[in-house]
């Protein structure tokens, strides 16, 4: 028999009265695969996850954890999966140890075992000299970390992670997503959620994009990036006329450049390999360039392009949180 | 089931760890029935005897109900309750750790407070009856505390809303005044509540010849106990639909 995908998602729906929160999503994530969700917020991400780790019941279909149905094994399947949900929230007043520690035994972890993966998950964390501090008094990076090795205490077979760098800065995010990265690299299977197409791009090896409840792509990271890179351009402006540039312009470039108005262009493709052929079919035509314009869509905007979705979807993401 | 009973255990020892310092814990679990104990003595302390009973259970009452408050609240606040519901024990094995935590929390209480009047005055508790009575109102409370704790978010709501039945517990359970003296039909309403068993079986507990037969107040109590825990479950398995 062929060993079972590690996590199968079925038709799941999840409706709160009159709102679908998710809206039947299908999609495998094979043993050792780095998943991620991408979507805005309200998309419905989170209802996935808690669906899958068994703590809401799907109004329709099925999750299966490593072939087991989560709805009638949800002690089993909660045994080998570790979840970080959306807020780290780990017990205040206890310390960075005792925290483990707990966790540990909650699931448990044989006393020695516990105590050596703690010390060992400090360290993974760089939390070594906070590991007396209580929970509170930790910086919210640190307080990130140390949710994400919680959820590490039972070496699980499954590692979920809710959005595991919103809200904190640059450097703290960047080592985070190096540990993650060390774990999927150690043959850990991955499901992660997150609204940063940077971060699903270095950390998962496919992403599903999803918006309203409903799974509008899955693709791999470098393709989305493709798509993306294609809805750039560049728009500029010169002394004059600037239709007699069209035609020199769609020689070089291979694309018909679009009027603006009277004296201003636009190309699409990136700055890199537009400017060149810019400068000297403006050179060529004897006039010269006023300005230019880098058009570069946010990740988020080209995705509201490429899966043909409303901006209205992305507007509410942004009146958000 | 072991890992049910290893769950249990972990949440108990993490909330005596945990919370039951807290101020809430403390102020309406420790500091509130102390007073009443001390406000009752200093008005009447020549028969302030009598009303030993009543204070114990009192006392049972407040500290469980307070610690529900401090272990479930603070955990539905800060969702860290959903660690517990995410870790690979059962639902009722939670619940079970939130009520007996506040039991033990109740049982230091009580105990003191018994102690220390044992102590102190003219009572003769017979021990045995006195924890036989205990543990079940204990349980009892502690439950209806946690019922009535899931139905809110924040823990001074809980506190709020436990006052409700404490206060008509501590009127018309017989803390104060005597059952027999009151009118029929409020009697009758107080064989509906569970301090009313309490009162009555540390009646007995602490003077062989009051108060109604121990083991009938006790196995009250442990009906009163499950009559409170399956809603309980059900309201908490509810809230993580
Ligand atoms: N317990 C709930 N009751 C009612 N609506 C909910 C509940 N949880 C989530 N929702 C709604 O479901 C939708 C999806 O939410 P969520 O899964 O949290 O999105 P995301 O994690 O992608 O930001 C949102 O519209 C949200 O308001
Ligand atoms: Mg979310």
């Amino acid at each position: 028999m062929a060993t079972p995908t590690a996590i199968k998602a079925s038709g799941l729906v999840k409706r709160y009265g009159d709102l679908v929160a998710v809206d039947s999503i299908s999609f495998d994530v094979e043993k050792g695969e780095s998943f991620g969700f991408l979507g805005p917020n309200g998309a419905g991400k989170t209802t996935t996850i808690r669906m899958l780790t068994g703590l809401s019941k799907p109004t329709a279909g099925k999750a299966e954890l490593l072939g087991l149905d989560v709805g009638s094994n949800a002690t089993r399947t909660k045994g080998f999966t570790g979840v970080v949900p959306e807020v780290s929230n780990l017990y205040d007043e206890l310390t960075a140890l005792e925290n483990l520690l707990f966790m540990g035994k909650l699931y448990g972890v044989a006393s020695t075992e516990r105590h050596r993966r703690a010390e060992a998950l400090l360290e993974l964390f760089r939390l070594q000299e906070k590991r007396d501090r209580p929970f509170r008094t930790l910086s919210r990076g640190m307080k990130r970390a140390l949710t994400i090795a919680a959820a590490l205490i039972h070496n699980p077979k499954i590692l979920f992670l809710d959005e595991p760098t919103v809200g904190l800065d640059v450097m703290a995010a960047r080592s985070l997503r190096k540990v993650i990265k060390e774990l999927h690299d150690q043959g850990m299977t991955i499901f992660l959620t997150t609204h940063y197409l940077e971060e699903a791009d270095i950390l998962c090896d496919h992403i599903a994009i999803i918006v309203k409840g409903r799974i509008v792509a899955i693709e791999r990271p470098e393709k989305l990036k493709e798509m993306a890179i294609k809805e750039q351009a560049v728009e500029f402006t010169v002394s004059g006329d600037a239709s007699t540039l069209v035609e020199p312009l769609a020689a070089l470039t291979g694309f018909k450049p679009i009027i603006v108005n009277s004296s201003t262009l636009r190309c699409s493709g990136t700055t890199n390999r537009l400017l060149p052929h810019i400068c000297r079919a403006v050179q060529d035509a004897g006039a010269e360039i006023v300005s230019v314009n880098t058009i570069r869509p946010t990740l988020e905007e080209a995705f509201v392009r490429i899966t043909g979705l409303s901006p209205t979807v992305m507007a509410t993401e942004k009146g958000g949180k | 089931m072991r890992d049910d009973l290893r769950g249990i255990w972990c949440i108990i020892e993490k909330d005596m760890k945990t919370y039951y310092s807290k101020p809430p814990a403390v102020s309406w679990g420790i500091v509130f029935p102390v007073t009443w104990v001390l406000a009752f003595y200093l008005r009447n302390p020549v028969d302030f005897e009598g009303l030993v009973p009543g204070l114990l259970a009192m006392t049972a009452l407040f500290s469980t109900t307070a610690a529900e408050a401090v272990v479930i609240n603070f955990e539905l606040r800060l969702g860290s309750l959903e660690r517990l519901l995410l870790a690979p024990i059962s639902m009722m094995a939670i619940l079970l750790g939130k009520i007996l935590g506040g039991t033990v929390f109740g049982l230091f209480m009580s105990s003191a407070v018994a102690v220390i009047c044992a102590l102190f005055l003219n009572i003769h508790m017979d021990w045995a009856s006195f924890f036989s009575i205990l543990l079940p109102a204990l349980l009892a409370f502690s439950a209806m505390g946690s019922l009535l704790c899931l139905m809110v978010r924040e823990v001074f709501e809980a506190q709020t809303l436990l006052n409700l039945p404490r206060f008509v517990m501590v009127f018309l359970s017989g803390v104060i005044y005597p059952l027999e003296a009151m009118p029929r039909a409020l009697q009758f309403v107080a064989h509906l509540l569970p301090l009313t068993y309490a009162v009555k079986g540390f009646r007995g507990a602490s003077d062989p010849n009051q108060g109604a037969p121990i083991a009938l107040q006790a196995m009250v109590l442990m009906a009163f106990f499950l009559l409170f825990l399956f809603p309980a479950a059900k309201l908490l398995s509810k809230k993580f639909e």
